[in-house]
């Protein structure tokens, strides 16, 4: 795939090679820094693996203050910064170019500071999203966004992209979740924003940082909410005939006041990649397939299962399926987070992630299906039923030039799509280069311009992140 | 002063691109139920949103309702409740704290951040804000988010403009996430506690599994004689008494709860949400925000700087609700730094203008952030006309 542009490498830069390196090594010991291209090679692309750019060179800084002195010195010597947290981005957010410095947080994996009593956490941008939740879980607590690659992916990488996970329906995405940061700004100045607390003295920074994509600075540490885990939490299966009724069903459980902490869809091809993966004991022969799960004490679960079985009833459910035990549950939420690496065993595949009005739904998976058709290739579907976060996985194969290029346009067919029928381009993902020039099909030239003249306000020299997000051509720095 | 009441978003451009020419700055009004909190702003003119209004999105399946910005709030939660949704964050009603009158606007809600009690479990106004359409400084119509509640497509503006008090931009339409209304609603109530033993309580309750949706400290002599510690529950009625006796159970020490539902409970709360112990008196109020445990000490501190000062916590002791003399400075330097080391923040809600001119409204920024908070005002506002000096002197 060859359709989305890099800037040209700044050759000004390149010829500074040395003079950069060196000027790096003078800030952070030799081991922090990472210079020979074997080495840099880790760092070249994501979790969107199509593309990928040797950065200059690469720093993993052990302080909040190494990272400011890197900051100073890329900015006073105009050399383009890219952030990363554990490189998971499927939208290609942390993926480099030649003439930028890789700013890798991977060391700074410590969790400073437990406090149950306040139900917050004070960790380092590189800890794992899981690990925050592994470290209070004896006590009973949890750290709620729960993106599918939380084993991997860092608190840092989070915040710049706002992930959310499949348990946001109830508890909310990244920017919910996080009252604090310490924020590295291009000048290497360091900010504390938020605390402890609830809510912001003046404007909300803090939620302007959190999804900013590493386009406004370094995070470094970060104060996040944990909250106490219910008492139990079972996930059921339910098969449909159709997406149709599946789909109803979802409306209707939330239109009788239920709101389960988690919905999931799954349509039969993905049912059967996941399958074949996780032996969870889905149903092979339904066309949709939900897991629901819900929360509480062993009565209050009964409880609200039995609303919901009788609501699917209503919609013509064909198979229900609880989960007898915590193994099963573990199975069946393995094969829904696997969806993505299991795909990946059966066939290369784009991973979409627009969000749609979930009343556009039926309507939506039958044109997907079209699209995708239409460009002779198959699509599996996985995604978040209560909110409308679609992630149509498009199989192809990537040895084939052609087919690759067909499975790029499609894709974007398919988010141009989500934003007609009034949804958005990306709902947990984030922009980064792979949605980048779809952006004017969302906003307006006013829009943008606002959104890049706030980005300004952090970087006048388009140094952070600089690929990223805004399309190349009509770039605003105030 | 000139009144502006624009009928549509475009004549709400037209009037802003005509203030930048003349150079005389604006005050935004909706319902005109808030004009007191910030610094008081010298404006000769005022943009009103009272000519936008009407629900312009509702699909209770999707839990999403978008209206014009000055839809009365009244009627967002009407329309709502007739489908038993409801707002997730419970907004406070400024009226009887700032003895306003007027009808409070949704887009005032979203420009203010306003919340209530139920923002320790459903998160803030911003956290439900989901869509804008505002109107810059430029006179251009820009809009933020959208009507899905998972979108992090581009910079979330939503949030900036949600506590941004207008001075960011006049909003047109506002769309939020909303929430099913619970079948049943009780309060837990607990007497005689110290604040330190309530907000332990406070804190233990919000550690259990059994999910308080609001947790809150009246200490004696306010609303009541004895001190008064509540826990507010919301669920399946079933599970309202299995989690109650659960709760009851778990906070044994602290002695047996009360347990009040329907009126006396939605009252309560309502005096807690609008700070009612506070309403027609002649005392500065202060909203200090911090760490939940730390509540007890700020107040601590400021009750031996400050002699007659009053105060209730919500949000698990993490919003303390003060009330001191207003005096020349409404205690500012004192409470201010009572804070301080405890790392929150405070904000003086209600005072004569006067004092709000004179002392920081706001919390004081370091240097990077006060910055960064000029520049963000500058990028929507660039010849300064919305609001100016409301949050910060100056800008």
């Amino acid at each position: 795939m060859s359709a989305i542009a890099f800037p040209v490498p700044d050759q000004s830069i390149l010829a500074r090679r040395d003079a950069i390196i060196a000027g790096l090594a003078r800030l952070v010991p030799a081991e922090a820094l990472i210079t020979s291209a074997d080495e840099r090679r880790p760092y070249e692309t994501d979790a969107l693996t199509a593309y990928r750019r040797l950065p200059m060179a690469v720093v993993l800084p052990s302080t909040t203050q190494e990272v400011a002195a890197i900051m100073k010195f890329c900015g006073e010597q105009g050399v383009p910064i890219v952030p990363r947290g554990a490189g998971t981005s499927l939208a290609g957010g942390a993926i480099p170019q030649e003439d930028a410095v890789v700013i890798g947080v991977s060391k700074m994996n410590r969790i400073l500071a437990i406090d149950y009593a306040n139900r917050v956490a004070r960790v380092q941008a590189g800890v794992t999203n899981l690990a925050v939740t592994g470290e209070v879980s004896a006590e009973g607590f949890f750290y709620a966004p729960d993106p599918s690659s939380q084993l991997a992916c860092s608190i840092g990488g989070n915040i710049g992209m706002n992930s959310g996970g499949a348990h946001c329906l109830k508890y909310g995405v990244t920017t919910n979740n996080v009252l604090g940061v310490t924020l590295v700004m291009l000048d290497g100045s360091i900010v504390e924003v938020g605390g402890a607390h609830l809510d912001a003295p003046g404007l909300d920074i803090l939620g302007l940082i959190v999804g900013s994509e590493g386009q406004l600075g370094v995070v470094t540490e970060a104060t996040v909410r944990i909250l106490r885990s219910a008492e139990g939490a079972r996930p059921v299966l339910f098969g449909f005939p159709t997406s149709e009724e599946a789909g109803a069903a979802v409306a209707a459980i939330i239109g009788a006041g239920i709101i389960p902490v988690a919905m999931e869809f799954m349509d039969k091809p993905a049912i059967e990649i996941c399958e074949a993966f996780a032996k969870a004991g889905y149903p092979m022969d339904v066309e949709a397939l939900l897991i629901i799960e819900v929360e509480g004490s062993d009565t209050e679960m009964d409880a609200q299962l039995a609303r919901i079985v009788a609501i699917a009833r209503e919609h013509g459910v064909k198979t229900v399926k609880e989960s007898q035990s915590a193994m099963e549950s573990a199975a069946i939420w393995k094969g829904r987070k696997s969806a993505f690496g299991a795909t990946g065993r059966i066939a290369d595949y784009i991973c979409m992630d627009g969000t749609i009005p979930t009343g556009q739904l039926p309507y939506v998976l039958r044109r997907m299906d079209e699209i995708v058709k239409g460009y002779g290739l198959r699509v599996a579907n996985v995604f978040h039923a209560g909110d409308g976060n679609l992630h149509p996985l498009i199989l192809y194969n990537c040895n084939d030039p052609v087919e690759a290029q067909k499975a790029e346009d499609a894709g974007m067919d398919i988010l141009k799509l989500c934003v007609e029928v009034g949804g958005c381009l990306t709902g947990e993902h984030g922009v980064g280069i792979e949605k980048r020039d779809l952006m004017t099909f969302q906003f307006n030239p006013e829009d943008l311009n606002q959104q890049m003249r706030v980005r300004a306000v952090f970087d006048q020299a388009w140094l952070l992140n600089p690929a990223k997000v805004f399309p190349l051509e009509g770039r605003v720095a105030a | 002063m000139t009144l502006h009441i624009p009928a549509t978003e475009a004549q709400a451009c037209a009037i802003v691109k005509s203030v930048i020419e003349s150079g005389t700055p604006l005050s935004i009004i909706g319902g005109n139920t808030r004009a007191g909190l910030g610094r008081p702003t010298q404006t000769q003119s005022t943009l009103s949103s009272a000519g936008l209004t009407g629900i312009t999105l509702y699909e209770p399946s999707e839990m999403v309702i978008g209206a014009r910005a000055g839809t009365p709030l009244a009627l967002v939660q009407e329309t709502l409740a007739a489908r038993g949704q409801m707002l997730p964050f419970e907004p406070m009603d400024h009226r009887a704290l700032l003895g306003s009158e007027g009808e409070p606007t949704i887009g005032a809600v979203a420009a203010g951040n306003v919340s209530g009690p139920r923002r320790i479990n459903a998160g803030a106004a911003r956290d439900s804000l989901i869509g804008i359409r505002l109107v810059n400084g430029r006179g251009e119509a820009i809009k933020s988010g959208g009507r899905v509640m998972k979108n992090v497509t581009g910079l979330d503006l939503v949030k900036l403009v949600s506590g941004s008090y207008g001075t960011l931009g006049f909003l047109t339409e506002v769309i939020f996430r909303v929430l099913p209304v619970p079948e049943r609603v009780v309060t837990l109530v607990w007497r005689g506690l110290s604040d330190e033993a309530a907000v332990a309580l406070l804190s233990a309750a919000l550690g259990s599994p059994f999910e308080p949706f609001a947790a809150a400290h009246l200490p004696e002599g306010i609303g009541a004689d004895q001190a008064r510690t509540l826990l507010r529950l919301e669920n399946f009625s079933d599970s309202i008494d299995y989690r109650s006796r659960e709760l009851g159970d778990l906070l044994r020490v602290h002695g047996a709860p009360e347990m009040i539902e329907g009126e006396a409970s939605l009252e309560l709360w309502h005096d807690v949400r609008d700070a009612r112990f506070f309403s027609g008196t002649e005392e500065a109020v202060w909203r200090l925000s911090l760490a939940p445990t730390l509540g007890p000490k700020a107040t601590a501190t400021i009750s031996a700087r400050v002699p007659g000062a009053r105060w209730f916590y919500d949000w698990g002791g993490g919003l303390v609700w003060l009330a001191v003399p207003a005096g020349e400075d409404a205690a500012a330097g004192a409470i201010r730094a009572a804070i301080k080391p405890l790392g929150g923040h405070a904000t003086l809600v209600r005072a004569p203008a006067a004092i709000r001119a004179s002392v920081p409204v706001f919390e004081p920024l370091a240097e990077p952030l006060m910055r960064v908070s000029t520049g963000i005002k500058t990028s929507f506002d660039p010849a300064g006309i919305f609001e100016p000096g409301r949050i910060y002197a100056g800008t």
